[in-house]
């Protein structure tokens, strides 16, 4: 009897859902575009970075230097620059993030003084790219220095042999499918079902739901039904996504991701009933939502900056956020192939966050409208 | 022009009327601008270093403190074996593992060559390459440093040697800060700008409020420009105390003129209102605009280049890049900010956002309806 209540219920939620068909698809659209903007576009990697040469030697040893450096996939030469004055120029109009200087007699010093300069100067506004670009710079130009002495070896060298563990390319893609789920996750569940039960209120038909036999809570309930399918439907795109067209392989068990995914899905659930209770209009449930869920969540799950890096009250901060336990338990389990025993004490924190922030929207729960 | 001059008065008077938009508007991106930079810090520095020294000997334990000396790594152990120091790894309490191999230092001095393994966690794909580069540099330094002790000081150099002079400009201490406020400031001007001028064309509608204007003789012209300009007005208020708030808190002082960032702010802030009232005029309700306006921002923020280089990317994700005015805003306020970009660098950002407002606020006329249906 309850159960058949609750369905129609269910049911009349889902027509709201399936009648606005935009919102549908971007609820649904929302994740693939992110995977693939995130997968295919953004990237930390440095390359392709215009750079300008001024060669004031133009012989036969800076010429071949020139042309290692702009071979390379890192660089891509822009122009030639005649005169010092003008360095400063490129920069300003944002050309370029590198000059390469190479001063005159550079071959004549490089073979008579064994002694030759070159220097190179980074538009450090972006410190990383700067240091990254300096470094993949260095290395080409001592590429090019051993490949002139061929046949002597420096006495007493150390060699390291690096090895990357998880992630041998490097690729963005471990960093942010862990953060994509956690965000999309959030939005959907804690943003629309917050806006759709202030919708209720906001239009008045709030009153017609209450008065029906149906207890309060299970009302809530039932609203919050065709959220969870639609977010289990967004987990089950982007580890398909992530899968077969990121190749990020899940390395740990698939049953124990997808509990922990519901875990957090019903923890968002609840922090969006919370939210619903203490507003009165929709544009009050969204710019809320937006503030203690979307940011926070962008801001301090990890995808983005890393947390250890952060101020110390910053970093307290960012146990509160449910998405920077979630983001931990889909990295380990996911990428690094973890079991439950080294994910339990953040499932725990999953766990009781729902349990103490469902306990509050229960009680709070109210069933008249003044 | 009276008409227009009617407008604005009610626009203005609605939103003086409505102290909870002044709230949102203000605080905002006040707390966001406060918070945000402060945890948008992608320097790479206490990168967690667990060591494996098998060789204990006097070099390698030199070597070790020089790693540590250098300010980028932070000790958490000294490992035993490789496997305690990969637990380590794997319970995110080291980043980066150093192993020295058992009778390292005497295979350096007897056969002239010995191997150093380093064993980097690499999710975190910035991290992992920074901080390896950063370990082979400072190796590379103490194995010159070796070299220039051990060998007999050669009057010459036996090998021809390039020399790398660098030089960092525009911001020579390397502060992360510098680079993302600016950035971050023109992000939430986006947001905000973009989001209120599309809830509220819709929110007319949804009040029933839309109905008196459609009735009256105001022309679509004036009814799309008497929502523009408060906004605009707003925008730039806002724009103001943004950029109060990084010149007091953070210390930024634009090296061009303000002025610039003002000029080119007017025309983009003209694009994106535009933008917002465009989507304004599609969408049926509240949820639909905001959620729209939600989604669009979300795509603008990824690909401005605010978060990775814009060159990186893909030739259609430059595409998509070059068609969000955000990422000439995010250009424009960084060249000015930092390199003391002036009007005449800037001209090209100009036109393309000119170019922007032209359209969406021509599309936002047009498809601006007064009857329904």
């Amino acid at each position: 009897m309850i159960m058949k209540q609750l369905l129609v219920f269910v049911r009349k939620e889902w027509y709201h859902i399936w009648r606005d068909r935009r919102t549908l698809l971007i609820l649904i659209g929302m994740p693939i575009i992110q995977i693939v903007l995130y997968g295919f576009a953004l990237t930390n990697e440095v390359k392709n970075s215009n750079i300008a040469v001024l060669d004031a030697a133009q012989d036969a040893s800076s010429i071949p230097l020139v042309q290692e450096i702009a071979a390379s996939r890192y660089f891509h030469l822009l122009r030639y620059i005649h005169s010092p004055r003008d360095i400063e120029g490129v920069f300003r109009k944002g050309k370029i993030r590198m000059a390469i200087v190479i001063p005159r007699d550079f071959r004549n010093d490089l073979l008579h003084t064994n002694h030759a300069q070159v220097q190179l100067i980074a538009d450090a506004s972006d410190p990383n790219t700067a240091n990254t670009l300096t470094n993949y710079a260095v290395a080409i130009i001592n590429t090019y220095q051993s490949s002139l002495n061929v046949d002597q070896s420096l006495p007493y060298s150390i060699h390291t042999q690096l090895r990357m563990l998880y992630n041998p390319e490097l690729k963005g893609a471990y960093n942010f499918v862990p953060g994509v789920m956690a965000m999309v996750l959030m939005l959907v569940c804690a943003m629309m079902t917050s806006i759709s039960i202030v919708k209720e209120k906001e239009m008045g038909t709030m009153e017609v739901i209450l008065v029906s036999p149906l207890k309060p809570f299970r009302i809530v309930i039932a609203k919050t039904i065709p959220y969870l399918l639609i977010s289990f439907v967004n987990i089950v795109t982007i580890l398909l996504l992530s899968v077969y067209a990121l190749d990020v392989p899940i390395a740990g068990s698939l049953v124990l991701l997808v509990a922990e995914s519901l875990l957090f899905t019903g923890l968002s659930l609840s922090i969006g009933i919370l939210i619903s209770n203490s507003t009165r209009s929709q544009q009050t449930a969204m710019f809320t939502s937006m503030m203690s869920l979307f940011l926070p969540t962008l801001i301090f799950s990890g995808f983005l900056f890393p947390v250890e890096n952060m101020p110390v009250p910053l970093q307290v901060i960012a146990n509160v956020v449910p998405a920077k336990w979630y983001f931990i338990i889909v990295k380990d389990v996911m990428i690094k192939g973890a079991g439950f025993e080294a994910v339990w004490k953040e499932t725990l924190v999953l766990a009781g966050m729902m349990t103490v922030l469902l306990g509050i929207s229960i009680r709070n729960f109210k069933i008249r409208l003044t | 022009m009276r008409t227009l001059r009617f407008l604005l008065q009610k626009e203005l008077r609605q939103m003086r009327r409505d102290p909870a938009i002044w709230r949102i508007l203000f605080l905002m991106p006040v707390i966001q601008l406060l918070i945000l930079p402060l945890a948008a810090d992608y320097e790479v520095k206490n990168i967690n270093l667990s060591v494996t020294d098998h060789d204990r000997s006097v070099y390698s334990q030199l070597l070790v403190r020089k790693v540590i000396a250098s300010g980028y790594f932070r000790l958490t152990d000294y490992s035993p074996g490789f496997g305690t120091a990969l637990r380590a790894v794997e319970r995110d309490k080291a980043d980066l593992i150093l192993e020295i191999p058992p009778r390292w230092d005497r295979d350096l001095i007897k056969d002239g060559s010995a191997t150093l393994f380093i064993a980097v966690n690499a999710i975190n794909g910035v991290k992992a390459g920074l901080g390896a580069a950063y370990l082979q540099g400072i190796i590379q330094d103490y194995n010159a440093e070796v070299r220039a002790k051990w060998l007999a000081p050669a009057r010459m150099n036996p090998q021809p040697v390039i020399e790398v002079q660098y030089s960092d400009w525009f911001n020579p201490h390397m502060n992360y800060r510098f680079f993302m406020v600016p950035g971050i400031l023109v992000m939430l001007l986006t947001m905000i700008g973009s989001s209120f001028a599309s809830n509220n064309i819709v929110r007319e509608i949804e009040l029933g409020t839309i109905e008196q204007i459609n009735v009256s003789p105001i022309r679509k012209v004036h009814f799309i420009l008497g929502k523009l300009i408060p906004f605009w007005l707003l925008s730039m208020l806002i724009l103001t105390v943004g950029l109060i708030l990084a010149r007091v808190v953070f210390g930024i002082v634009p090296l061009g003129h303000y002025a610039t960032i003002y000029l080119f702010a007017g025309v983009y802030l003209l694009s994106i209102l535009g933008l917002g009232l465009l989507m304004s005029t599609y969408a049926q309700t509240q949820q639909q605009s905001m959620l729209v306006s939600f989604f669009i921002t979300m795509i603008f923020n990824l690909m401005s280049g605010l978060y990775t280089p814009v060159e990186s990317m893909p030739e259609w994700g430059q595409w998509i890049a070059r068609l969000t005015p955000v990422s000439y805003f995010i250009q424009v306020m960084r060249m000015v900010v930092l390199k003391g970009s002036g009007v005449a660098d800037i001209v090209p950002h100009i036109l393309a956002v000119l170019g922007f407002a032209v359209v969406f606020n021509g599309w936002a006329i047009l498809n601006y309806k007064k009857r329904r249906g």
